[in-house]
């Protein structure tokens, strides 16, 4: 409890009113004034629509917390309650209510055909581009429900990237086809481009193998190349969340590695989930696991809860390989 | 020994005799119609070639620096040049590709990414029609419309029947193309925060671009040879001109008059023009065909 009191109250300053204030301060020309002072942090409403307080984080990483205990505690960046969608007359998704924690990597699992991929695509709607396709109950980032009406959905899809389930470049170069999110959002400078392109390479490990041929058409790398080229675009974007969907089934054990290596720095800034058919994945790289069957989430928890003792006995036997 | 012998030859060369009389009849088809396809395609090949051969051989013998630079001469004289309606062919075509491009182009890409209703099942209907009305029914239409009412012919009468011809040629190539690319490349785009038209702009005419370039190139091509639209819109001239509210000479009107005409000098000007023409279709066609050869990569 008392890491909890502690992490709570440090809370307020992470956030994003402290620019603002320090500026309040500018103008009133007290220049000593702290950044990080306490009485004006604690003072500062909380802007930032958590269902409870940030603690979650921590207690999500040790894992260690009673399980009643560490659900309550979440940060929810992403939450969906009684989300419905039908293709048409078929319905896909029931009623899931989910919650994506914040500074986390969120595992999807469950059988093919189950509703994962459309399960992400509602989160960013890529759905929309779909006919036929209904949805009702809300999704809400940051409190905010994304399919209200007069949302941006640009702006949106800026703030939840996504990498999708089968490598899809640009018929284009390769530095362009990362430098093509940063300049839609208007990024020219060059050198900044170029910086921007080669730590995005970087951080989904494939610079190595491309950095001598930037120039060279996205269509020529291999199948695992392509899809890390599309994480790198996905990066360059600065989501806050990243959806990946089954981002290393192309990919071989080394890049996968380093994909999850990746995932877990990533989880410091952003919000990540991932749909995985692979269980030792789910089970390595994630902090919660969700588990989906026939268009229904059965259950979500600490990914240590999920593969260690399940509640639900379809989870145990999916995971144990009994199923169906 | 004894028995097995015949027992594993027989269904043996049973099957062999079988084989062959299926074989060479196999064999036969199969020459038949290579030989047939083959003869085929020397025949559709021939009146080509024969074109080919006769515009050249008539018309080079026309071709000289004066051709190209030089106006006709006087009725008798000899010499002189088509510079008037060589120049006149370019300035038209570009007339109707300001015209069909554009309208040619944005219409396909509508029609592609949001034409599955009603009035897109409609725009398309009515581009195949337009496609199918003969060519001199446009420049009727244009004459009623372009020319009647200012009281002259111009070039940019012409090129606007020109140009309407070209619309329906474009925007279903261009339509066709651009359905072509996969969906994934449009989510890829809209995913990393692009607006619909910017990705249709970009990423899905960037992936058909080689194909709705040979498109338009093609019809232009096709636009470059029309005498019929133009008899009553950009008329003729017989003298230089790049006005646009004009009458304006073009290769195939010029090719007609001199053809038609009882000197023989002239009769060698019209080879010359039609060689011209030949010349600059042929480029355009190999200019598109060098756009279409990396389709297939771009598109995937
Ligand atoms: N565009 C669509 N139109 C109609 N039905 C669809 C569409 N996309 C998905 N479905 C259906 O919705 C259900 C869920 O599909 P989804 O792609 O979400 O499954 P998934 O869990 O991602 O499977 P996989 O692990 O194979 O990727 C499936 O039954 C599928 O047939
Ligand atoms: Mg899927």
């Amino acid at each position: 409890m008392s890491s909890f009191m502690t992490i709570g109250t440090l809370e307020p300053k992470n956030k994003g009113a402290k620019p603002i204030m320090q500026t309040a301060q500018n103008l009133e020309a007290a220049p000593t004034a702290a950044p990080s002072e306490a009485p004006t942090g604690t003072t500062a409403p909380v802007p930032s629509p958590t269902i409870l307080s940030r603690p979650a984080s921590a207690s999500v990483e040790n894992g260690r917390k009673p399980r009643t205990e560490s659900q309550m505690n979440i940060t929810a960046k992403v939450e969906t309650r009684d989300l419905n969608l039908f293709y048409g007359p078929k319905q896909a998704l029931k009623s899931i209510n989910a919650q994506v924690a914040a500074n986390a990597i969120t595992a999807l699992i469950g059988p093919s055909g189950c509703g994962k991929s459309t399960f992400l695509r509602c989160l960013n709607r890529m759905n929309d581009l779909i006919d036929n396709v209904k949805i009702k109950g809300d999704v809400t980032l940051d409190g905010e429900n994304i399919y209200a009406r007069g949302v941006d959905v640009v702006a949106l899809r800026q703030r939840v990237g996504m990498v999708f389930q089968k490598p899809n470049p640009f018929p284009m170069s390769i530095f362009d086809n990362i430098a093509y999110g940063p300049r839609l959002q208007g990024i020219k400078h060059k050198q900044e481009l170029r910086d921007l392109v080669e730590k995005c390479l970087h951080q989904a490990a494939l610079w190595d193998e491309v950095k001598d041929d930037l120039k060279k058409s996205a269509l020529a790398l291999s199948g695992g190349q392509q899809q890390r080229l599309c994480i790198a675009r996905a990066l360059a974007t600065k989501p806050e969340v990243l959806l990946m969907d089954e981002p290393a089934s192309a990919l071989d054990p080394i890049s996968t590695l380093k994909i999850e290596e990746l995932m877990r720095e990533l989880k410091q800034q952003y919000t990540i989930v991932i749909v995985t058919h692979n269980m030792q994945q789910a089970a390595r790289v994630s902090d919660r696991t969700g588990f989906f069957l026939l268009g229904e989430l059965i259950e979500m928890d600490q990914s240590s809860q999920i593969f260690t003792d399940p509640c639900d006995k379809r989870t145990e036997d999916y995971i144990t390989g009994r199923f169906g | 020994m004894e028995q097995t012998a015949p027992l594993t030859i027989a269904p043996q060369s049973a099957l062999r005799s079988q084989n062959r009389l299926r074989q060479t009849r196999r064999r036969l088809a199969n020459a038949g119609m290579w030989i047939g396809a083959s003869l085929a395609t020397i025949i559709a090949l021939v009146p080509l070639l024969m074109i080919l051969y006769y515009v050249t051989a008539q018309g080079l013998p026309a071709l000289n620096a004066d051709f190209f630079t030089k106006l006709p001469k006087p009725v008798g004289e000899t010499g002189g040049g088509m510079a008037h309606a060589i120049v006149g062919s370019f300035i038209l075509i570009g007339l109707a590709s300001l015209i069909g491009l554009p309208l040619g182009v944005l219409g396909g890409i509508y029609l592609a990414e949001f034409g599955n209703n009603r009035f897109g099942w409609t725009v398309r209907f009515a581009a195949d029609v337009l496609n199918g009305i003969p060519s001199i029914v446009i420049g009727i239409f244009v004459y009623a419309v372009a020319v009647r009412p200012v009281h002259h012919f111009s070039a940019m009468s012409g090129g606007l029947a020109l140009g309407i011809m070209m619309i329906p040629t474009i925007m279903r190539t261009t339509e066709e193309l651009v359905r072509l690319v996969p969906m994934s490349l449009r989510e890829a785009a809209l995913a990393l925060g692009a607006t619909r038209w910017r990705a249709v702009l970009k990423i899905v005419l960037g992936a058909a671009k080689g194909g709705v370039i040979t498109g338009i190139l093609l019809a232009i091509a096709r636009i470059a040879g029309e005498t019929a639209p133009l008899l009553f819109t950009a008329f003729g001239n017989r003298f230089f001109s790049v006005k646009l509210n004009e009458p304006m000479s073009s290769l195939p009107r010029e090719i007609y008059t001199f053809a038609i005409s009882p000197y023989e000098d002239w009769h060698q000007k019209a080879w010359g023009g039609s060689l011209v023409l030949v010349l600059i279709i042929l480029v355009l066609s190999l200019v598109a065909r060098y756009f279409t050869r990396g389709r297939y990569k771009a598109v995937r």
